[in-house]
C-alpha cells in the first residue's frame, strides 16, 4: 500500500472529528468564561442589587475606581505611545531585552508588584529617602494606587502600541519623509492616526487591567474608603459581611469594564480592534 | 487576596493524600500562621493543608458552601455564628492573645494609646468585619469620644487581616498598628508592642471547630485535642499565645 492511499482515508476522517473537537473547545471555553459573569447578575435580585449599592462606601468606591484608572491610563497613553513608537520604528542592541523588561510585569503576580513598589518606591525603598526629601509620599494615598494602576497596566498598552505601530507599511513614513515633513510631524500626522485600532484596543485592555487590580494596590497603598479603596478592595471587604453587597458592586464592575471595552471598540471602527494586535 | 481559589482547590483536594497520609484542610486567622505552621510538623495523623486569611473570610467562604475540615478564628463569634447555622460542630474555646501597638523597634516616637492620638501619627487598623478590627473598635470606643476621634482621623488603612496590618508597620508606611502580641513576637525584634491601658485590654479568645461535611472528621478532632492539650498547645504556648481566657471574666 502507497503512503498516498493510507493518508486519503484518514485526511477524510480528520474532516469530521476536529472541526467537532474545535467547536466543542470554543464552547467548554465560553461557558467556563461566562458562567461566573452570568453568576454575578442572576445570584441575586436586581432590586437587592440596586439597594446594596445605596450606602456611600460602594460609590465611594467606584468614584476612586473611575479616578484613578483614568489618570493611570492618561499617564499611559502619554508616556507610553512614543515609546512605543521608538521601540515600533528603532533597531539597537539589547532590543529584545529592553521588550522583555516592559512585558515583565504582564505576568508578574500583584503580590510580586506591590512587594517590588514597596521595594523601590516605599519609605524604606530605594527611592523612598529620595520622595521623602521632594515632600512627596507614595504609600497609602490615592498617588500610590495610581502608581501602582499604571505598573501593572502599561504593559498591556505598550504591547498593543508597539505592535500597531510596526503594522503600519513603512513605506507610508518614507513618503512622509521624502515630502520633507519632520520626524515629529510623520509620528503625529501618519504613525498615531494609522495606529489608532491598536493604541485603543491597548487602552481598553489596560484600563481593564487597571480596574481589577488588587493586590498590588492592597500592598502598596492600603485600603481606606475614599482615598485608596478602590472597587476591588471594597468588594473583597465586603465578601465578608454581605455577599449581596459584594456581588452588587461587581455586577457594577462588570459592567463598567464591559461598557469601556465596547467604547473602544465602536470608536476604533469594527473589524479594526484586532488587526493591529498581530 | 486569591484566598478563595486557594481554599477552594485545597478543599477539592482534601481527599488526595501522599505518603498514606490524609490532606487535613485547616481554614486558619491569620494570627495563627506561625503557631499551626510549628504544630503541622508535629501532627503525625494528617498533613495539614492551611490557608490563613482573615477569619471573616474564611467563614464566608464556608457560607459560600467551601468545606475546609476545621475552622480555626481569632474570635469566639464567628464560630459560633456557624455552628448557629449548622454549618460546623460545636465550637471550643483554645487560644487566648493579647491586643499591642506594633512599633518599629527602634526610633519610634509612640509609647502609649495617647500617642496615636496626636497630630501626623500614621496608624494601620484591621478593617471592621476582621476579629482584630473588632477588637480594635472595642478598645477605640472605651475612650473618650474626642480622643478616639482623634486618633480614628489618624487611620490611613483598613487592612483585611492582621498580616496586613503587620506589612503595613513592617515596610514603615506607617507608625503603629493595632496587632496581636503573637504578631510582635513573630516579627523576630523587628517590631515591639506597646502595651495597651489593662482596663481597655479587650478578650481576645480563639474558637475552632470541625466543620459539617468536613473529608476527615476524625483528624480534624484529633487535630482540635492537640490544640487543647498537646504539641499543638505547645506550639501555641512557644508563639506566645495565651492559655484560653476563662469565660465571664
Amino acid at each position: 500500500m502507497s503512503a498516498a492511499a493510507l493518508r486519503a482515508p484518514a485526511l477524510s476522517r480528520v474532516r469530521g472529528w476536529f472541526p467537532a473537537l474545535l467547536v466543542l473547545a470554543l464552547a467548554v471555553a465560553l461557558v467556563f468564561l461566562f458562567l461566573p459573569v452570568v453568576a454575578i447578575f442572576t445570584h441575586t435580585s436586581p432590586g437587592k442589587l440596586i439597594s446594596s449599592l445605596g450606602d456611600g462606601s460602594a460609590t465611594d468606591a467606584l468614584r476612586l475606581s473611575i479616578e484613578t484608572t483614568a489618570i493611570a491610563i492618561a499617564i499611559i497613553v502619554v508616556v507610553g505611545t512614543p515609546a512605543a513608537y521608538f521601540l515600533a520604528t528603532r533597531d539597537f542592541p539589547g532590543k529584545s531585552l529592553v521588550v522583555t523588561l516592559i512585558e515583565l510585569p504582564l505576568v508578574l503576580p500583584p503580590a510580586v508588584a506591590g512587594i517590588g513598589l514597596l521595594a523601590a518606591l516605599g519609605p524604606k525603598g530605594i527611592l523612598g529617602p529620595a520622595l521623602d526629601h521632594a515632600g512627596i509620599t507614595l504609600v497609602l494615598q490615592t498617588a500610590g494606587v495610581v502608581v501602582a494602576l499604571t505598573f501593572v497596566a502599561s504593559p498591556f498598552y505598550l504591547r498593543q502600541a508597539q505592535a500597531a505601530f510596526i503594522s503600519i507599511d513603512r513605506s507610508l513614513f518614507e513618503a512622509s519623509r521624502t515630502l520633507g515633513a519632520s520626524e515629529a510631524r510623520t509620528f503625529l500626522r501618519i504613525a498615531i492616526p494609522g495606529a489608532v485600532p491598536g493604541l485603543a484596543a491597548g487602552l481598553a485592555l489596560a484600563w481593564g487591567r487597571a480596574l481589577g487590580e488588587f493586590g498590588a494596590t492592597l500592598m502598596f497603598a492600603g485600603s481606606f474608603r475614599g482615598i485608596t479603596q478602590t472597587a476591588p478592595l471594597a468588594i473583597y471587604e465586603r465578601f465578608a459581611t454581605d455577599f449581596d453587597g459584594a456581588l452588587a458592586l461587581s455586577a457594577v464592575l462588570v459592567a463598567v469594564s464591559a461598557a469601556i471595552l465596547l467604547t473602544v471598540k465602536a470608536l476604533a471602527g469594527s473589524g479594526a480592534f484586532g488587526g493591529a494586535a498581530r | 487576596m486569591l484566598v478563595a481559589v486557594a481554599a477552594l482547590s485545597a478543599a477539592g483536594c482534601g481527599s488526595s493524600s501522599s505518603g498514606g497520609k490524609p490532606d487535613l484542610v485547616v481554614s486558619a486567622a491569620a494570627s495563627l500562621k506561625d503557631a499551626f505552621t510549628q504544630y503541622a510538623q508535629h501532627f503525625q495523623q494528617a498533613r495539614m493543608r492551611a490557608s490563613f486569611a482573615g477569619s471573616d473570610q474564611l467563614a464566608a467562604q464556608i457560607q459560600q458552601g467551601v468545606r475546609p475540615d476545621v475552622f480555626a478564628s481569632a474570635n469566639t463569634t464567628l464560630p459560633n455564628q456557624l455552628f448557629q447555622k449548622g454549618l460546623v460542630e460545636k465550637p471550643v474555646v483554645f487560644a487566648g492573645n493579647r491586643l499591642v501597638i506594633a512599633v518599629p523597634a527602634s526610633g519610634s516616637k509612640i509609647s502609649s494609646l495617647a500617642d496615636l492620638e496626636k497630630p501626623g501619627v500614621k496608624i494601620a487598623m484591621g478593617s471592621a468585619s476582621v476579629p482584630v478590627g473588632t477588637y480594635t473598635r472595642k478598645v477605640l470606643s472605651g475612650l473618650p469620644q474626642a480622643d478616639s476621634s482623634k486618633l480614628l482621623a489618624n487611620v490611613k488603612s483598613n487592612e483585611p487581616d492582621v498580616a496586613g496590618v503587620v506589612g503595613k508597620v513592617t515596610e514603615g508606611a506607617v507608625d503603629a498598628g493595632f496587632v496581636y502580641i503573637t504578631d510582635v513576637d513573630a516579627t523576630d525584634g523587628k517590631l515591639k508592642a506597646v502595651e495597651l491601658p489593662k482596663s481597655l485590654q479587650p478578650q481576645v479568645a480563639y474558637g475552632v471547630a470541625v466543620v459539617k461535611g468536613a473529608k476527615h472528621p476524625k483528624q480534624a478532632q484529633e487535630f482540635i485535642d492537640g490544640l487543647l492539650g498537646g504539641a499543638g498547645q505547645r506550639a501555641l504556648k512557644a508563639a506566645g499565645f495565651e492559655p484560653p481566657p476563662a469565660p465571664g471574666s
